[in-house]
Formats: structure tokens, C-alpha cells, sequence
């Protein structure tokens, strides 16, 4: 194995490296994941219990503000957005809080830096797989067989994976030069949430604004998300997932580009 | 093996970023705005920011099985080489060709993680240093034995002494087993029995046929471990060659200021020190040293007593040498000296700078002046056993033969 050493070159071997260090990626995932519910009391329930709170509230505020509908079980028809929408922020977060959270690998140690946001992201998926198990419980509980629809959920889930990959990726470099991004994340995902039909259904937005409200990524993933588990019995308007597909395919181009090109730095960065 | 040609790496300075270690988009903005005030300025460049070259046309090379000790003071780009060679940061300029698996070693325990176990730690740190699971798998029982963490090895990382720690961290790194290996002053932590230890463990990789770069403050281990030796002065390589030659020339540049008497020493109002000289100076320890003082009157005084204080470098007095018997008392007259010439017969002490001063007691002045001129004393190099470090050798060289 001969390595060549010369400014700008590090870009020769990347893809080739980054196969190289795929254990290191799955060790630093599992890392996340054996780490995460140490030391703590009721351990991994805290992956069922922040959506399953997050549920009540919303189910609640829906019967408050009068956002019930009769036809479908409300439990479900928010649990299908809580649940795309709590992976797709804990993965942004930790993606973005990723690089420096591991200042120290980065300065010390060589590897391509990207498997530190993909490793990132698998650990939010480990956490999204044991919500999904709510989901499985809950479904036959109000009687929701699932239709053939349910075949979609794997590219629904790939593609918000994808989306906060790509923002992740974008924001983790921007954070190691730039702290702010450390406050201005959080903040962010908080807004979005108010912005996506999370506690609310797109149908509920205005006729006239859905062609904006589309805009928002998650629109189509979340409508997505309800469509294939209510067995298409939702209205879905399949554009707006034409237009998170082609908001995915930005922000991982825009996100991977930004990144590629500051992480020869990081290590003087951070 | 490993070649290195022209190489550089520039840092920018931002003066007054100094107190921060990262940007905020508003100093970003700020700067932006500013930008087009600054093409107006008379002077065009930025008075913010400053070039700093942390290496500079570095070329060396380094065939296989060769080990390579690196040494230059702090700040001499001793470390930004070493991130350059273990691909950590890019050069500004330069070529370097590598050829077989690298690791490095920049810090022991690297990614260990307090809340997981002995054992999950081992895998991980592996993995981090570029192990596979095979390899980790296959030296995992070795690793164990050498941390001696067998109890422990299911209780998170955090609980384990500071020893412990060391050890385990030390022993994972230590079964790596690339072509290439790259080691930053790993040695210079840990009690003396880790060192002894580590310090042991690099022989058997330094003999084991594979290539090593080696960074570190300790000459004696430089001089034990490394045949060829690289010394880095201000980003540029100010020699390199067998380490025979090489630290010599590093220790004499490092006590240049300091090793003769480069004007008098007022000793109150009447005397003065004229001269103050150690030959050979840098000494290897156990080798004889000679010595000559002279002090001269500018006025009619008696010269009652000197004697020479030898201190360490953290100024504990080590020994004094008692010069009553050349030839004092003496009265002397203005413009009269008083010479004592003479030679230790073996300077046993340990390797290390120590600093000279004298005691004079006269009817003008009574009292220890410190520091006057400074002593290497050089590690005697020696076959086999690898010598502890320094520090924790005290002072003294005894001569000691074993018999059984």
C-alpha cells in the first residue's frame, strides 16, 4: 500500500478509505448506542417514553384546539408523524454536534471524517427502530390493518435518514467552525416542528398555501409516513414527495460538497 | 519507505482571535464587511492575520526498519510533522510517499470512552487506531495480560485508576502492528514503572524490524531507541544524521547562551568573576570534567573562602566543590587575580541541566551567587537495558556492578 501526502490530495483515496474504516463506523455507532441509556434508571424505555409523551400532548392539543377527525383513530394519526419527526430531529441534532463531539478522535487519529455524521445517524435509527415497536403495538390496538402501502415505508424512512444526513453534514462542518451553529440548531428544530404537520394534518392547511407548505421537506415524508400506515386511505398529494426528494438530493449534495471541502481543516479547526 | 520533500505547512495567525479558538459568523460578518474598506487601504494586506510557517522545506528520508527519533524544541513543528505524516492535517506544500500501513500514536487511549468497560474499550480503541476486529480479536488475551487488567475488565473505564487506565490505553496501542508506526511523547505520562514498561515494549517494536518515528524530550530514550535522529529548529531541520552526532549538536545550541561567562560577575563592589568554564560541557555522565575559576580585584580585598554550588535544573542543591584549599585565604591587591583550576574524576550524575553558582564569603562580600553558568551532563549510552527516565532517577550515577 503506497500513500501519497500532498496539499490537496486527500481527496485520491477517499471513497476507497471510507470502505476501509466502515468497522470504525460501526464501532463508533454502537459506541453511541451502548453509551447512550448508561447509568440511567429505566434505561432503553427512554426511547418509548420521550414519543410516547410527545404523543399524549399532541392528542391532546388536537381535542383542545378541535383538530380531531372522526374517520381515523387520532393516536394513529399523529404517531405517524411523531414518530418520522422525532428520528429525523435527533438525527440533525446529533449529526451536527457530531464532529465536535469528538474533538479529540478528530485531532489525534486519521479517518475519513464522514463516518463520524453516518455513524451519527445510525444511532438515531437504533432509536427509531425501538419506536417503531409503539407503533406495531398500537396499530392492531385500534384496529389498523396494515395495506401493501406499508411497502413504502422503507424509502420513506431512507429518505429522512438522507435529508438529515445531508442538513447534518452541512451543519456538523459549519459547527466546527462557527460554535453558533451549536445554539442556532436546536432553535431551529424547534420552529420546524411548528411548521411540519406533526400535531396537524396538511389537509388542514389552507388549499391555497399547500403548494408553499410543500416546500418543507418533511411535508411529503410525514404525509408519506400516515398514507402508508392508514393504508392509502389518506389524501396524499404525491407531489410533495417529489419535492422532498428533490430537497433530499440538495441538501446531500450541498451537505456532502461543504463538507468534503472544509474537512481538511477540521483538524486545525476544532 | 517514507519520503518527505519540501514540505510546509502554514497556520494564519489572527492576532486578535487569540483568546478564542473558533470563529463566530459574526466576527465572519464583520470581516466581510470590512473587506472592501481594506482593498482601499494603502497598505492591502490585512494587519489581522499573519503567516506562520510551523514547517518549512522539510525533506528527509527514512528506509525501512529504520528508527527514527525526532527532536527539536517545543514549537519546533515536532508535532505538526507528525499530524502531517499520520494524515491528521494537510501540508501547504510539499510531497510525502509512505509506503505500507501507518498507525500513529499521538496520545495513548484516544477515544476511550469512561462509561464503557475494560473490554468494550479495547475493541474500540482498536478500531480507532486502525485495528480490525481479527486483529483485536487474535491479540485481545496479549492486550490483557499486558494492562494486567484481567479483574477489571468488565467495569467501565471510569472506575479504573489512573495506572490502570494507562496501561490499558498503552497496551491496545501497543499491539498494533502496522509497517509505519508514528509515536508522539507517549512516554513522557505515567509512573515509573509504566515508562519502564513502554519504554521496553518500544525496544521489541524498534527491533521487530519495523519502521518508527519518534518524537520526545527524552534524549535517553532518543539515544537508546533510535539509530538516526532528526533535530527540528524553527520549522526547518536543523540536522539529522546518526543520533551520535545529531544530539550532541541539539545540546550544545541549547545551552549556547549560557555555557561560558560571556561578561564579569560583580561580586559586591571590589570583586568580580572574570571567568567560569567546564570542559567538556555538554559532559557524558561518568566521564571527567574539568573546571577553572578566576576571580580578579578591582580594589585591596581578602579573599576568605569559595566554593562552587551545583544545583538541578528545579534548583536543588546537588553537591558543593570546596576550593578553600587553592591556595586560600588570600589577600589581593587592585588588579590581581585568584585562579583555582582542577577535574572532577567522574561526574556521576544523572542526565539533565544543572546550573552552577557560587558561595564566596571576602571582607566585601559574603554570600551565594546562583546561577552563573549551566552544565549538560549526557546520558552515557548503554547496550541492552533501556534506562529509566530521568526524572525519576534522582541524581546521582552510582557505579554499580552486578554480580549475580
Amino acid at each position: 500500500m503506497k500513500i501519497v501526502i500532498e496539499p490537496g490530495r486527500g481527496a485520491s483515496h477517499y471513497w476507497r478509505d471510507l470502505w476501509q474504516y466502515r468497522e470504525l463506523m460501526s464501532f463508533l455507532a454502537w459506541r453511541d448506542i451502548a453509551v447512550r441509556y448508561k447509568q440511567t434508571a429505566i434505561g432503553l424505555a427512554w426511547a418509548i417514553l420521550r414519543p410516547a409523551l410527545t404523543l399524549l400532548v399532541f392528542v391532546a392539543f388536537r381535542r383542545m384546539a378541535g383538530l380531531q377527525q372522526v374517520e381515523r383513530p387520532d393516536v394513529i394519526v399523529v404517531l405517524a408523524a411523531v414518530l418520522p419527526w422525532q428520528f429525523f430531529s435527533s438525527a440533525l441534532l446529533e449529526t451536527s454536534n457530531s464532529l465536535i463531539g469528538n474533538t479529540s478522535l478528530i485531532s489525534k487519529v486519521y479517518f475519513p471524517r464522514l463516518i463520524v455524521p453516518i455513524a451519527a445517524v445510525a444511532t438515531a435509527f437504533a432509536d427509531f427502530v425501538v419506536t417503531l415497536m409503539l407503533l406495531a403495538l398500537l396499530m392492531p390496538w385500534y384496529g389498523i390493518a396494515p395495506g401493501r402501502e406499508l411497502m413504502a415505508l422503507p424509502f420513506l424512512i431512507a429518505l429522512t435518514a438522507a435529508l438529515a444526513l445531508g442538513l447534518g453534514l452541512l451543519l456538523a462542518a459549519l459547527t466546527v467552525k462557527y460554535r453558533d451553529f451549536r445554539y442556532a440548531v436546536p432553535f431551529l428544530v424547534q420552529l420546524w416542528l411548528f411548521v411540519s404537520p406533526v400535531a396537524f394534518e396538511t389537509s388542514q392547511v389552507p388549499e391555497r398555501w399547500r403548494a408553499v407548505y410543500a416546500l418543507n421537506p418533511l411535508v411529503g415524508v410525514i404525509d408519506g409516513f400516515r398514507w402508508a400506515i392508514f393504508g392509502g386511505g389518506t389524501a396524499f398529494d404525491r407531489m410533495t414527495i417529489v419535492s422532498s426528494a428533490i430537497a433530499t438530493l440538495l441538501s446531500v449534495l450541498v451537505g456532502l460538497w461543504y463538507f468534503r471541502r472544509t474537512e481538511r481543516g477540521f483538524a486545525d479547526a476544532i | 519507505m517514507i519520503s518527505v520533500e519540501g514540505l510546509g505547512k502554514k497556520y494564519r495567525l489572527r492576532h486578535r482571535a487569540e483568546s478564542h479558538s473558533y470563529d463566530t459568523v459574526r466576527d465572519a460578518l464583520t470581516r466581510a464587511a470590512a473587506q472592501p474598506l481594506r482593498w482601499f487601504s494603502s497598505n492591502g494586506s490585512s494587519t489581522t492575520t499573519d503567516d506562520f510557517w510551523a514547517l518549512r522545506n522539510v525533506s528527509f528520508e527514512v528506509s525501512r526498519g529504520e528508527v527514527v527519533g525526532i527532536i527539536g524544541r517545543n514549537g519546533a513543528g515536532k508535532s505538526t510533522l507528525l499530524k502531517i505524516l499520520s494524515r491528521i492535517t494537510e501540508p501547504t506544500a510539499g510531497r510525502i510517499t509512505l509506503e505500507g500501513r501507518v498507525a500513529s500514536l499521538l496520545e495513548i487511549g484516544t477515544g476511550f470512552h469512561p462509561e464503557l468497560t475494560g473490554r468494550e474499550n479495547i475493541y474500540l480503541n482498536g478500531a480507532i487506531l486502525g485495528m480490525t476486529r481479527a486483529e483485536i480479536r487474535r491479540n485481545f488475551d496479549s492486550i490483557v495480560a499486558f494492562a494486567e487488567v484481567e479483574r477489571f475488565l468488565d467495569t467501565p473505564v471510569k472506575r479504573y485508576s489512573s495506572g490502570m487506565y494507562l496501561r490499558l490505553a498503552f497496551a491496545v496501542a501497543a499491539h498494533l502492528e502496522p509497517d509505519i508506526l508514528v509515536i508522539d511523547e507517549v512516554l513522557a505520562v505515567g509512573d515509573a514503572e509504566f515508562q519502564r514498561k513502554s519504554l521496553g515494549k518500544m525496544h521489541e517494536v524498534s527491533r521487530g524490524g519495523r519502521t518508527v518515528l519518534f518524537v520526545s524530550h527524552n534524549m535517553a530514550a532518543v539515544q537508546s531507541l533510535c539509530g538516526t535522529t532528526i533535530w527540528l529548529d524553527r520549522g526547518e531541520v536543523a540536522a539529522s544524521g546518526p543520533t551520535a552526532e545529531v544530539i550532541p549538536k541539539y545540546l550544545q545550541d541549547a545551552h549556547a547562551v549560557d555555557r561560558d561567562l560571556d561578561r564579569p560577575v560583580p561580586l559586591g563592589t571590589t570583586l568580580e568573576i572574570r571567568g567560569f568554564r567546564l570542559t567538556p560541557n555538554p559532559v557524558i555522565s561518568g566521564d571527567p570534567l574539568q573546571f577553572s575559576l578566576v576571580i580578579a580585584a578591582t580594589a585591596a580585598v581578602k579573599l576568605a573562602e569559595v566554593a562552587v554550588l551545583l544545583y538541578s535544573a528545579l534548583e536543588t542543591r546537588v553537591a558543593v566543590i570546596d576550593l578553600r584549599s587553592a591556595g586560600l585565604p588570600i589577600r589581593l591587591e587592585a588588579g590581581q587575580q585568584w585562579r583555582a583550576e582542577g577535574s572532577i574524576a567522574n561526574v556521576s550524575l544523572v542526565e539533565g541541566d544543572y546550573r552552577l553558582g557560587l558561595f564566596v564569603n571576602s571582607t566585601d562580600f559574603a554570600g551565594d551567587v546562583d546561577e552563573i553558568v549551566e552544565l549538560a551532563v549526557q546520558a552515557r549510552h548503554r547496550d541492552g537495558l533501556v534506562p529509566y527516565a530521568a526524572a525519576h532517577r534522582g541524581f546521582v550515577e552510582l557505579d554499580v556492578r552486578i554480580d549475580a
